[in-house]
């Protein structure tokens, strides 16, 4: 398990609003299973283009960085819980991967790619058919940065997920939920928590058994309403 | 044509049963109404009830006057309150007396005569009894119905600066015929006309009931659900004898505002009281556009479900299939072999049951009944320790049933005592945390935390609030915040997050 900086990271400005994941992908594993090889541009994702990215209007977090799916069976609590405990790759549950970084998993190299979703929801599966990679029965280990110009008390973070996730917010875990599901909106909502001010970090494994895999993730005020006076700033790992 | 019996009842009942508590003996009570933090209601033959939370109560309420079926108001720094004198009915005098305070261990306790303002004179076709005061919430006009079972019911209008009659002289308006014990209210646009019919003090053989008709006016007509003038007998059924009480009269509407509704009535007959006559509250419901009596909560296994979401309240345990899940899948498509579904999930049957034989494979069952699922067993692997709760499609599962019981001793507010809510077949109870969430502890302890206020809403559904939030000074419901979680939130009366059906599983 090791993690090692992509050589040829392009620079954000010059892919701005380009679609990018599965060429750079395919370019990266050249000997890939044609079954699995990559099918061209996720059409909801593009490469990030900003240093920072604000919420949108309904409070939703727009930029992730996503590592290549793993295989994982199972969508019961046990088998979830099983799964996001046991450790892929070192520091799992406390580092900040950088755009192109690899971790080596059971033998496989896997990126982590700095996505922006151009809808409320990141949808995995656009992610994953892209890249050329399974999207049925797999784990997706996801990360951001919510940089907070204050301390912002009694928030939660409210997700949807299809199917199973789990969510971490500065290395505490918050929100588990289980079995097949839809990505509703405000599904699972953890407790009243603080965002500190400058950098937090919200991590999540979402679990997929079959078809459709996405996720959507926003934090909601005290009276439910979206909290918006943040920015995603991925900083160097953005990069 | 029926004269009331004058019956001064001198009850001490204490409850053993399922309804308010302590002293509740009393005929034809006033509307209940709140000072400096207690209840109070008057009946027939002076005195009256005082209670500190709405469920238990005890004699104590003190006017003079005697007579019968008082009404009160609260109005500036007056509490007017009206009950008719009568050497021979029809003939009948409505007084009014006024006090700044309920309270008869105040200072400031003390009855001032108002006078007379109405009568009848034997021989018009009114009994001027029955007084009930309505001050309108659209003019600030306040009003006078009266009037029993000689007659007419009758309206006239009061100076609410003095309680005493606007026009001494001004005729009265006839509203309705063939009741007694009339009481108005005011909403959503509608006045309400609720009035008692049937015969009362005959025990168990009171037909006492209470009906409404309704009116875009104050002074009427005041037409029922078929359009029938109460002036001519109409009348919707609003509540008659059910359970163990028969004869419900005298509404008296008690408005706990956010939407919490209730009526007061007295029962004819309490079966459980040996049919003594006795005050209850309940419930006011609406629906189109009619008052509805509700039914105060009742100790039984309930599922929680939440109006926001549609989820089930659980604590955040794994859940077992009820009858053992079904081979070929891993759980992960609502017991669906993996691969069978082509797409569906949810557990929907992919592509119908065309091509399925119905007597047998993925549909056939299991061939014998499956029983409830036995807490004992699937709780096995639950933490030992407090468990978060959560919600949860309602799946039927052990830990989705709770039993919600009254806890003796432990007060109430109007109309119920408070209630411990418990997973079924368990002593795990449901509890405010000091950070005003919400937890499945081990045991129940009786704290306040865990002590648990239902109250119907208007539109049917319940609002659940602990006794005590620790930490917390401000009043806090059950609330489901998402699709999958629940909390402890201010409670919203224009949002169904704090709303839940209580279903029978």
């Amino acid at each position: 398990m090791m993690i090692n900086r992509r050589l040829l990271a392009p620079a954000l400005g010059v892919l701005a609003g380009a679609a990018f994941l599965a060429i750079a992908s395919a370019q990266r594993e050249p000997r890939r299973d044609p079954a699995n090889a990559a099918r061209g541009p996720a059409p909801t994702l593009m490469r990030p283009a900003t240093p920072t990215k604000a919420p949108d209007e309904e409070g939703f977090i727009r930029r992730w960085l996503i590592l290549d799916p793993i295989g994982s069976n199972g969508l019961t609590e046990s088998v979830v819980q099983a799964a996001v405990k046991k450790e892929y790759f070192a520091n799992q549950f406390t580092v900040i991967p950088h755009d192109g970084d690899k971790v080596n998993v059971e033998g496989a190299d896997l990126t982590w790619h700095a996505v922006d979703t151009t809808l409320y929801n990141v949808n995995l599966y656009h992610f994953a058919y892209a890249l050329g990679k399974p999207t049925s029965n797999v784990l997706f280990w996801v990360v951001t940065v919510v940089d907070c110009p204050n301390e912002l008390k009694d928030v939660r973070l409210a997700i949807g997920s299809n199917a199973a996730s789990v969510w971490w917010v500065n290395g505490k875990e918050v929100i588990g939920i289980y079995g097949d599901r839809q990505a509703v909106i405000d599904d699972g909502v953890s407790k009243r928590l603080t965002l500190k001010k400058g950098p937090n970090i919200v991590r999540c494994a979402v679990v997929n058994g079959g078809g459709a895999t996405d996720f959507c993730a926003r934090f909601l005020d005290k009276d439910d309403s979206p909290v918006k006076n943040f920015a995603v700033n991925l900083g160097e790992a953005g990069k | 044509m029926r004269f009331r019996y004058w019956a001064v009842m001198v009850l001490a009942l204490v409850s053993a049963a399922f309804a308010l508590d302590g002293q509740i003996g009393i005929h034809d009570p006033s509307t209940i109404i709140q000072c400096d933090g207690k209840y109070y209601t008057f009946g027939t033959g002076g005195g009256g009830l005082i209670s500190s939370d709405g469920w238990t109560w005890e004699r104590g309420a003190s006017r003079p006057g005697g007579g019968v079926a008082p009404d009160v108001i609260h109005i500036g720094d007056r509490y007017y309150l009206y009950y008719a004198t009568s050497t021979r009915q029809p003939q009948a005098d409505v007084h009014m007396i006024w006090n700044k305070t309920l309270d008869p261990n105040s200072s400031n306790f003390r009855w001032e005569e108002g006078g007379i303002v109405a009568s009848s004179d034997g021989i018009e076709d009114c009994n001027a009894i029955d007084p009930a005061v309505f001050l309108d919430p659209t003019s600030g006009k306040m009003w006078l119905a009266y009037g029993s079972y000689f007659g007419y019911i009758r309206l006239v209008q009061l100076d609410p600066k003095t309680g005493k009659r606007v026009v001494p002289i001004d005729k009265p308006v006839d509203i309705a015929i063939n009741c007694e014990a009339s009481d108005i209210i005011y909403h959503d646009g509608w006045y309400y006309l609720l009035a008692t019919h049937g015969s009362c003090c005959r025990g168990a053989d009171s037909g006492y009931n209470i009906r409404a008709g309704r009116s875009r006016k104050v002074t009427g007509p005041y037409l029922d659900n078929m359009g029938i003038d109460m002036i001519k007998g109409g009348g919707k059924l609003l509540v008659g004898s059910s359970g163990r009480v028969v004869g419900p009269g005298h509404f008296g509407l008690l408005d706990l505002e956010d939407g919490v509704q209730k009526f007061s009535c007295h029962y004819e007959a309490d079966l459980d009281r040996g049919g003594a006559s006795v005050l209850d509250i309940r419930p006011l419901l609406w629906k189109d556009g009619w008052p509805v009596a509700g039914e105060n909560f009742k100790e039984g296994i309930y599922e929680i479900e939440s109006v926001r979401t549609g989820t089930a309240l659980e604590p955040a345990v794994q859940g077992v299939p009820v009858g053992g899940g079904r081979g070929g899948g891993t759980g992960s498509r609502g017991g669906m072999p993996r691969g069978s579904g082509g797409g569906a999930v949810g557990g929907g049957a992919p592509g119908g049951r065309g091509g399925m034989d119905a007597g047998g494979g993925m549909f056939a069952g299991v061939g014998s009944v499956i029983p409830a699922q036995d807490v004992a067993q699937v709780s096995k692997d639950w933490p030992t320790g407090n468990i978060d709760v959560r919600l949860s499609n309602y799946m039927i599962q052990a830990q989705q049933k709770w039993t919600i019981a009254p806890v003796a001793n432990a007060g109430g507010y109007p109309g119920s005592p408070y209630f411990k809510i418990t997973i079924a077949g368990t002593d795990r109870a449901l509890a405010a945390t000091n950070d005003a969430e919400l937890a499945a502890v081990t045991a129940f302890t009786g704290g306040p935390e865990q002590l648990w206020r239902i109250e119907q809403l208007t539109d049917g559904t319940y609002r659940i609030m602990p006794k005590a939030v620790p930490n917390s000074k401000e009043p806090l419901a059950l609330s489901a915040v998402g699709s999958s979680f629940a909390t402890l939130a201010k409670f919203d009366p224009k949002s169904d997050k704090q709303r839940w059906n209580l279903k029978t599983p």
